[in-house]
């Protein structure tokens, strides 16, 4: 074996070992990594009591009620809802049927006290007239839909 | 060897790739301004406004290419530092070392965009979500990299130290392009992926696609103009350094 040949299995080596290290730090990372967890989650205990953490998911339908400053309304992943208030300005893209993440303390009567609200858009980029267009066409399937 | 069409063997010795490098440097200098027109005429003036984020979402011609630019410059910085390890080869090393500094410029304009953008959209200059993050691991990577291989005097060795800490790093960018799929982060997924078809309206994937090549552009023709300077640099006490015209006439 020539000695750059030598080198080169020392690299291909040491960079498959430093792979599976790097994979079982991530694993053991796994839920310290994620910047917020689901209402399904917290319903299901996995919330850290009394202490800060952050929920995400869609702001609910219908859920959102403003009074002065304090806002209230629903975050769901729809398979659980989470009520949460929260006083303050809220980003420009906040909105119901948008996704959101709050963080806060959930107090013991279930309500999520948000000391900030971040607003989450998702990842497509298309004119208005597209938007308007894909809400009709899905509004048109829904009536159709129905019996 | 010599029956093959090219002898890139020939291009491995830092005498033969000066010249060369020399030679392409303007076209890719004029590929770039080229497509930096067209992409920014694209991103400023056909590409509709988007229905959620207004007129906004526009840095996103200049934030995506970055980031993409940041990402695939240290895959190509890590190879080159690796086949220098393995094949003791002087211009793979002088390569990576002349890619380190666009990298990292990309790297920074990757995250103080996203910052300008994060703060009317998400309402936030920066959280510490994994995309983030990651995205700020490999700025320093580089920065580490450029500090490295500039304290030690001897090059050799600051090629090889480089090297190992550029390989290293290597793990960390598929972790940043799969860190919005892999964990919940404030960033959204990808718009563009190989898998799939674009979430985005046609004109504004074309500006979008056309501003990174002027971004690739750019970062080659960068990169060949710093490495003929280290090549220059560290081939200084060669004979035919000292005879090149550009280097009697400094004199």
């Amino acid at each position: 074996m020539k000695p750059r040949h030598q080198r080169a299995l020392l690299i291909v080596g040491g960079l498959a070992a430093l792979g599976v290290a790097a994979y079982f730090v991530l694993r053991a990372l796994e839920s310290n990594i994620a910047f917020f967890i689901s209402p399904a989650e917290v319903v299901a205990g996995k919330a850290p009591k009394d202490k800060v953490f952050r929920i995400g998911g869609m702001v609910k339908e219908g859920s959102l009620h403003r009074q002065d400053l304090t806002v209230r309304f629903v975050i769901t992943d729809t398979a659980a809802d989470i009520p949460v208030v929260y006083t303050g300005i809220l980003p420009d893209l906040f909105a119901e049927g948008k996704g959101a993440v709050a963080q806060g303390k959930l107090r013991e009567d279930g309500v999520f006290h948000a000391t900030e609200v971040l607003a989450k858009h998702d990842e497509n980029y298309m004119p208005p007239e597209a938007a308007h267009a894909l809400e009709q066409a899905q509004k048109a399937q829904r009536t159709l839909a129905k019996p | 060897m010599s029956n093959r069409l090219i002898n890139w063997f020939k291009y491995a010795s830092p005498q033969s790739f000066y010249p060369l490098a020399g030679r392409m440097i303007p076209w890719f200098w004029g590929l770039a301004a080229i497509a930096f027109a067209v992409g920014l005429y694209i991103g400023f003036f056909v590409a509709p406004t988007d229905f959620q984020q207004g007129e906004g979402y526009r840095i996103i011609f200049i934030h995506v290419p970055a980031s993409w630019m940041s990402m695939f410059i240290y895959c190509v910085m890590a190879f080159w530092a690796g086949l220098g390890l393995a094949l003791n080869t002087r211009l793979s090393s002088m390569m990576a070392q002349a890619l380190a500094p666009t990298g990292a410029l990309m790297a920074f304009l990757s995250l103080w965009t996203g910052a300008f953008w994060g703060k009317p959209m998400w309402g936030t200059w920066w959280v510490w979500d994994a995309r983030l993050t990651s995205e700020l691991i490999l700025f320093f990577l580089y920065l580490g990299f450029i500090a490295l291989t500039s304290a030690i005097d001897e090059p050799r060795r600051a090629d090889k130290a480089g090297a190992i800490l550029a390989l290293v790093g290597v793990f960390n960018v598929p972790i940043i392009y799969f860190s919005v799929q892999w964990w919940n982060t404030l960033h959204q997924g990808a718009s563009v992926s190989l898998t799939r078809a674009p979430s985005m309206a046609m004109t504004m994937l074309l500006g979008m696609l056309v501003m990174a090549f002027a971004f690739w552009m750019y970062s080659i023709a960068v990169a060949l103009m710093r490495v003929r300077a280290i090549i220059l640099e560290r081939e200084a006490h060669t004979d035919w350094v000292k005879q090149l015209p550009e280097v009697q006439g400094a004199r």
